[in-house]
């Protein structure tokens, strides 16, 4: 044990911890969601909100794509960070019912940084901007919305008017989608 | 239980306490060997420090058993060992402290209750409860921690707990961790000297996230019974059950899933969808064994030893093991990382004005030559303080920007500035002058 103390003091720490009690810590979950919001640059189309800005573990992060076939929608991703962060992905859940070929009714997104392919360097940012691309360019290959995957592939056109129906709260065959026209 | 080794500083006549037991373990405690640190001390003194040197362990699990078992047996006397578990009928196979009718009971208090009995002399103290529960104080009075855990969540947690207690003035605050790892045939075994070697946290990254499987296949095209069962855990279950809180625990959840991805499997043509591969998927349940535990754990014993005694060089400080194609270990340094958020950056005093508003404080912290920060993010645990980005945690936390400093932080508390000119946030200490 006393050979440890003397490695400790070989190697001449500038810096000094200090002893005694302290109090409750950052976690380091919390300390690395902080640094990767602190390096969000945001564009003009996405917002975030907290409910409780003491809480940067969990957040509304909305979209609003200035192009694309989703134009003047507005979408809403519920993100839940866990104390496994950054080994674990964050939990991101679409906030409404649309048609899109990557997003299940319920919300579920398949996107692959957010589940097999997640890495402990990849951020916040990554997860954001793989988002916005879903909405720039839905994805008619890797389907969690069959039917939707399906129309995109077979008929490009009415997969768009499909899209514009949806998003104003109409119908797409016998499956009503929520307004998301703000 | 004896009385007479409540006091960890006395030896409980041990003299009289005949030693064949541990004449084996005597070769090498009295004299030395080719690899002996030439510090190192034999005979009495350092059998004596072996039965004084209070010990925790964490976990009594499948390496929790076998390290509690290991460490009496290597002659320490004053163990503790903390666990929040109760034993499960699964358990029993492996963890060899438990009997059937111990299922229900603490692990902690069982696995203490038996080795008691069978290693006369041994004191363990059990706690059951998390680590969590459990302060700095606690923590301190311990020379070695040895975990053998199941979770990363509370390997971090340690981690980061007995690297922040290290106090570069007092030798007695740095506790070795030694910390083991199993999972199914390959495990792991390592040395963490907090603030000198690598931490856990600067290891985190080294994990490979379990394997999983991209929704769209789970969705459209199961290949797979696992597909079928993830398929009803992830999106069955939201579909159909929305608002009730899935606990794997419970059998009729469990057996409504296994109905959900059997009717799934039928449906595409897939076999081999069982009730106890259902459990398996959802649970994450890799099988435990018990081979990989005892290799490890003895490891972890075997490191304990080495670092109270000094009788042969520890580990330098990471040892890999796989037994599922032949046997293979590797051993080697693993870096001690510079931008390591837990052990790279020391939460470090500032002694700060207590009437100063955040917004000079923030200021102040731009013109300190270490930082040269450009626009930093301030919290504290479980509050945002100030966040420049994004937007509106901004516009939220500005109003905080005219408050006196002593009106957010106590002293004493710890708070961290994130930048995009730092690798890792800096952690601070506040100290009001």
């Amino acid at each position: 044990m006393l050979k440890i103390w003397s490695m400790k003091q070989q190697q001449q720490q500038a810096t000094k911890a200090e002893g005694g009690t302290k109090k409750k810590k950052v976690t380091a979950a919390q300390l690395r969601a902080q640094k990767d919001l602190s390096e969000l640059a945001l564009s003009s189309t996405m917002r975030t909100e907290f409910a409780d800005p003491d809480d940067i573990l969990n957040f509304i992060l909305w979209i609003e794509p200035d192009e694309g076939m989703y134009k003047h929608g507005k979408f809403g991703f519920t993100f839940n960070i866990n104390e496994n962060f950054p080994h674990d992905p964050p939990k991101v859940k679409c906030r409404h019912k649309i048609y899109h070929p990557n997003i299940d009714l319920e919300g579920n997104v398949c996107l692959n940084i957010l589940r097999e392919d997640w890495k402990p360097i990849l951020n916040l940012s990554s997860v954001i901007f793989g988002l916005q691309f879903l909405f720039l360019e839905p994805n008619a290959s890797d389907p969690l919305n069959k039917e939707a995957a399906e129309d995109l592939r077979t008929n490009r056109e009415a997969f768009k008017r499909n899209v514009k129906n949806s998003m104003v709260g109409g119908y797409v065959k016998s499956e009503k989608f929520d307004n998301v026209i703000p | 239980m004896e009385t007479d080794s409540m006091n960890s500083t006395t030896i409980p006549e041990r003299m009289n306490i005949d030693r064949t037991r541990w004449s084996y373990l005597d070769c090498v405690l009295k004299k030395g060997g080719p690899f002996t640190d030439p510090e190192a001390v034999f005979g009495d003194g350092v059998i004596s420090r072996i039965e004084s040197a209070k010990i925790l362990v964490i976990g009594a699990g499948g390496l929790g058993c076998e390290i509690l078992k290991n460490l009496a047996l290597s002659g320490f006397k004053d163990i503790h060992v903390i666990d929040m578990d109760t034993i499960d009928v699964s358990n029993l196979n492996r963890q060899f402290l438990f009997r059937e009718s111990d299922v229900g009971k603490s692990k902690a208090e069982c696995a203490a209750a038996f080795v008691e009995r069978r290693v006369k002399g041994v004191k363990i103290t059990p706690y059951n409860c998390k680590i969590q529960d459990k302060d700095e104080s606690f923590y301190s009075q311990f020379s070695l921690v040895v975990s053998g855990l199941d979770s990363i969540e509370a390997r971090r947690w340690i981690n980061a707990m007995l690297v922040d207690m290290v106090d570069a003035e007092d030798p007695e605050s740095l506790k070795p961790i030694i910390d083991g790892g199993t999972e199914g045939f390959k495990g792991q075994a390592r040395v963490i000297l907090p603030t000198i070697s690598a931490c856990y946290e600067c290891q985190l990254d080294m994990h490979v996230p379990r394997q999983a499987v991209p929704l769209c296949t789970l969705a459209t095209i199961p290949r797979q019974p696992q597909h079928c069962i993830e398929w009803a855990h992830i999106i069955a279950w939201e579909e159909h059950r929305k608002g009730t809180v899935l606990d794997t625990d419970d059998p009729e959840h469990v057996t409504w899933l296994y109905q959900k991805a059997l009717t799934r499997a039928e449906e595409f043509n897939i076999i081999g969808v069982t009730y106890s591969l259902t459990q398996g998927v959802v649970k994450n349940i890799i099988p435990a064994i018990a081979s990989t535990n005892a290799i490890i754990a003895a490891s972890c014993s075997n490191e304990a030893l080495k670092i109270m005694t000094g009788c042969n060089p520890f580990m330098d400080n990471y040892m890999q093991y796989s037994g599922d194609s032949g046997i293979y270990t590797y051993t080697f340094n693993f870096a001690k990382k510079d931008d390591c958020p837990v052990c790279g950056n020391l939460a470090r005093d500032m002694q700060v004005n207590p009437k100063l508003t955040l917004e000079d404080f923030i200021a102040s912290l731009s013109e300190r030559a270490e930082s040269q920060l450009k626009k930093p993010s301030i919290r504290k645990a479980g509050k945002s303080l100030y966040m420049q980005f994004p937007a509106s945690l901004e516009e939220q936390t500005r109003p905080n920007l005219m408050k006196k400093m002593s009106e957010l932080v106590e002293d004493g508390e710890e708070i961290a500035v994130a930048d995009a000119a730092l690798s890792i946030p800096f952690r601070y200490i506040i100290r009001y002058s």
